[in-house]
């Protein structure tokens, strides 16, 4: 009797020497994954929601343009028309050809077949524009595009 | 007092909370990258050579408005119906040619088989973003729900899945060929064919 309330009484301490262990894996892990931003973003890009959604891969060979309106602090001297970002500045219609050009130049000639053309653009934007770069880009023969959304509901768009 | 051998230990005791630091950084900074979207392949700028004939009855012919509204085939509908509708007119069979259709209605005024029927989009320069996206989505889930049901008969796998795992870096090449064998097998089936005609500004009211 006395002897097990003794054992109950006695208890042994947790050790935390793999804490750090535990810790350090974490942290390789959100190391690996995180992915630093390389541009900031001078437009509002809240991108639309779509079900039927495929998978972007590999970075390499993706050029991405984004299109909405301007940021809150370029709103005052831009207005809110929907402008189109190329890398981190404004730019017009007219220098998303030799943009794409560009950057096709730049990479090596066995991926030039696959680049996929990434259009980041912001659900409130107006179809007009998009129109005008999806002609642009059909000029300079850049054909795969991908309309990237966020996996959602796509009904949600509309309001 | 004598001397020790070694050099002292060092106190890892704060390594923990150095790593917590950094661990904390790193889940704050990381943002999860939005990389996934509706593909779609532009029309190349030279017309095709040969003019190709296509049946009025052929072609589901869709377009937006400025406001958001939708006409399919000359109905005013809701976006909610475009999908239904889209996969009631692919699926038509209209001569009867189609041994797979299975809700075929054989509407002689609409398609005649799943690979000739033609789906054109057209919207308006005013209309917004978010619609478009939304209407696009409908009409690739419309292609995408039928390749699944016939793929889900014939190989036991949505063929979502099938081309997801085709597209995936790790798969290895053996199974890579094996897939892509059936998955043109059912895009034969279903050929996805969405056109978009250049837009006219005129359109809108």
């Amino acid at each position: 009797m006395s002897k097990f309330r003794k054992k109950v009484i006695d208890h042994p301490e947790v050790s935390t020497a793999s804490l750090p262990d535990i810790v350090f894996m974490l942290l390789f892990f959100f190391m690996t994954v995180t992915v630093m931003k390389d541009t900031t973003l001078k437009v509002e890009n809240e991108l639309p929601n779509a079900t039927e959604i495929k998978k972007l891969e590999k970075k390499d060979r993706i050029i991405t343009i984004h299109v909405g309106g301007p940021n809150q602090q370029y709103r005052k001297l831009l207005g809110e028309t929907p402008r189109i970002q190329l890398e981190d500045k404004f730019a017009d219609v007219s220098e998303v050809g030799p943009y794409v050009l560009g950057r096709l130049a730049e990479m090596p000639a066995e991926l030039r077949p696959f680049v996929t053309i990434s259009l980041k653009v912001d659900k409130r934007a107006d179809m007009g524009l998009i129109i005008d770069i999806k002609e642009v880009l059909r000029d300079v023969g850049a054909l795969k595009i991908n309309y990237t959304t966020y996996e959602g509901d796509a009904f949600m768009n509309m309001n | 007092m004598p001397r020790r051998a070694g050099a002292p230990e060092v106190n890892a005791g704060s390594m923990a909370d150095i790593a917590f630091l950094l661990l904390i950084f790193f889940l704050v900074t990381t943002t999860i990258e939005t990389d996934a979207g509706l593909d779609r392949m532009l029309p190349p700028i030279e017309p095709p050579e040969t003019d190709v004939v296509i049946k009025e009855k052929n072609i589901f012919q869709v377009n937006i408005n400025k406001n958001g509204q939708l006409l399919a085939d000359g109905e005013l509908i809701e976006l909610k119906d475009l999908r239904t509708k889209a996969m009631a007119f692919l699926e038509n069979n209209g001569d009867g040619s189609c041994n797979y259709c299975q809700s075929g209605k054989k509407d002689p005024a609409s398609s005649d088989n799943p690979t000739k029927a033609i789906i054109s989009l057209k919207n308006d320069r005013e209309t917004k973003y978010g619609t478009y996206i939304t209407v696009q989505n409908e009409l690739v889930g419309a292609y995408n729900d039928l390749r699944d049901r016939e793929s889900e008969r014939l190989y036991k796998r949505p063929f979502t899945s099938m081309e997801a795992e085709y597209i995936k870096q790790e798969t290895p090449a053996s199974v890579k060929e094996e897939l892509k064998e059936k998955i043109t097998k059912i895009q034969e089936m279903f050929p996805q064919k969405l056109s978009e005609a250049e837009t006219s500004s005129s359109g809108g009211s």
